[in-house]
């Protein structure tokens, strides 16, 4: 059994599907937190996140610091790893397959091909299939996100604009999926391809979206979000769980932050209690106003 | 009230609350949410469900629900527990423990198999006739061990218990509710039905 478990060996067919998006089935209603250290990450589990992202600086700082942003360093990930018993993910670079292969050889819970670091490639993606880690890729609208589905993704997130402390994007990100999943209820059946060729899809995939009314793999959000609130917001925009980058370790009080978001995730249907998770809180991570970065400076204009 | 449907509530801290629920009503019982004390008094069994069994044991703390859900299953009621749900109804947990409810008399180790790299699916090798070529999808499981003598073991996989039954508590080291195959819930479900007998 053991050397048909080994890193490196691709999964493929419906195998594949059920235990790559199984893990992601485990993680909703959960919150994933940026850590950049065993330290933070620690802090993180006993707040209750669901995992934990390894990386070298969170977006705030990726931004601030400009540079070329890379993998993490494998002593960070492999100090985080050891650190908690929750499930450690790591970012690759976009279509940078070798860091991909990396994460995977380090044993990764789940790697994210994202926009935050610098892309590697900027004609095409990571061929997800081919690897037995699960992926988790972001979008900012159905089309983006049934292209990453098709390269074999196991769950989307919205980009939104990482680094920002501003919710707005993810928000624009969510209503575009959410609302075109919507929309594809109304068309009929020789309408779908069409509909597929506007939103540069698979038909295969449109029409399984339609007929299911929600994506195949689960739907997170991430970029932007700083308050319980926000993560409230975007639970009941229909994310099924939150990523939470620079707004927990960039805030003043991070143990206190990181319980709050956990709180509201948990309870986002009732008003009470995400006023409990809100109060008393210090100060938030400062805000970047959209209109004052460039179109180069936004990080969910990479890939496609 | 025998033709009544079952009501089955849901530990909806965190985890594949939804999953659950969709096998649930395959099935005809009728599901909700359980986050709060009062919401065990509606509900004739309840799910643990999958997730990160950290998050829920933090999440059961702060909503003090360790004595309520221990109560629920030492009175008799039906509860079944997948994966992390599991390792929360064990008498003891290794490998970074998490407190239980410890109504199942078994050893859960934690995350035993690896990391995702090493999640994994099989049939059961060994298991109970009416289960027949069970498909189970094994999620950075637990392992069982030690299970007591009141313990029941219904399948297994490479010699460890993967699905074990203690009177009216159910656990699965695998998720039944990834998988179209709704007979792990419809035990659940025939315990109730039990329970309900005057």
């Amino acid at each position: 059994m053991s050397e048909t478990r080994s890193a490196g060996q691709a999964r493929t067919g419906a195998e594949a599907f059920e235990i790559k998006v199984g893990l992601a089935e485990m993680l909703k209603g959960g919150v994933i937190m940026d850590v950049t250290t065993p330290e933070q990450a620690k802090i993180a589990e006993d707040a209750g996140a669901a995992a934990v992202m390894a990386l070298e600086r969170v977006p705030a700082d990726i931004r601030k610091e400009g540079g070329v942003a890379r993998m993490c360093s494998i002593e960070v990930i492999e100090g985080i790893q050891k650190s908690v018993s929750i499930p450690v993910m790591a970012k690759v670079r976009i279509g940078h397959f070798q860091e991909a292969r990396v994460l995977e050889a380090l044993g990764v819970d789940f790697v994210d091909e994202s926009e935050v670091l610098t892309p590697a490639d900027e004609a095409h993606h990571v061929w997800k299939h081919d690897f037995r880690s699960p992926f988790v890729c972001g979008a900012r609208n159905l089309g983006e996100a049934l292209r990453r589905i098709g390269e074999g993704a196991a769950m989307i997130r919205t980009k939104g604009e990482a680094g920002s402390g501003n919710i707005v994007e993810a928000v624009r990100h969510l209503r575009d999926v959410m609302g075109g999943i919507r929309s594809l209820a109304a068309l009929s059946p020789d309408e779908i391809p069409t509909r597929a060729k506007e939103l540069l899809a698979p038909v295969a995939l449109v029409q399984a979206v339609a007929e299911r009314g929600s994506l195949p793999v689960p739907n997170f959000a991430a970029g932007g979000i700083a308050t319980p609130a926000d993560a409230a917001l975007c639970m009941s925009l229909g994310a099924e769980a939150v990523f939470v980058g620079s707004g927990i370790f960039k805030s003043q009080d991070p143990p206190a932050r990181a319980r709050a978001v956990v709180h509201a995730t948990t309870h986002w249907r009732e008003a009470e209690e995400v006023l409990n998770a809100s109060r008393g809180l210090k100060e938030a991570m400062p805000g970047i106003e959209m209109e004052t970065l460039a179109e180069h400076e936004r990080l969910a204009n990479r890939g496609w | 009230m025998a033709t009544a449907r079952p009501r089955v509530g849901i530990l909806a801290v965190q985890g594949d609350v939804e999953a659950h629920a969709r096998s649930l009503e395959r099935l005809g019982a009728l599901v909700t949410r359980v986050l709060r004390d009062k919401d065990l008094d509606a509900i004739d069994a309840l799910i643990l469900p999958g997730g990160e069994s950290t998050t829920i044991a933090k999440g059961l703390q702060r909503l003090g629900l360790y004595e309520p859900l221990e109560a629920f299953a030492r009175a008799g009621r039906p509860v079944l527990g997948t994966c992390a749900g599991a390792v929360l109804l064990a008498r003891e947990v290794e490998n970074d423990p998490v407190r239980s409810l410890g109504v199942l008399d078994v050893v859960a180790i934690r995350n035993a198999y690896g990391t995702q790299v090493d999640s994994f699916a099989t049939r059961a090798e060994e298991c109970a006739s009416k289960l027949e070529g069970l498909h189970c999808v094994f999620i950075r499981a637990p392992r069982l061990r030690d299970p007591g003598p009141d313990v029941e073991v219904l399948a297994r996989v490479e010699g460890w218990p993967v699905l074990v039954g203690q009177g009216n508590v159910l656990a699965s080291t695998f998720h039944p509710e990834l998988t179209d195959d709704d007979r792990i819930h419809q035990l659940l479900l025939d315990l109730t039905r039990e329970a309900q007998k005057p």
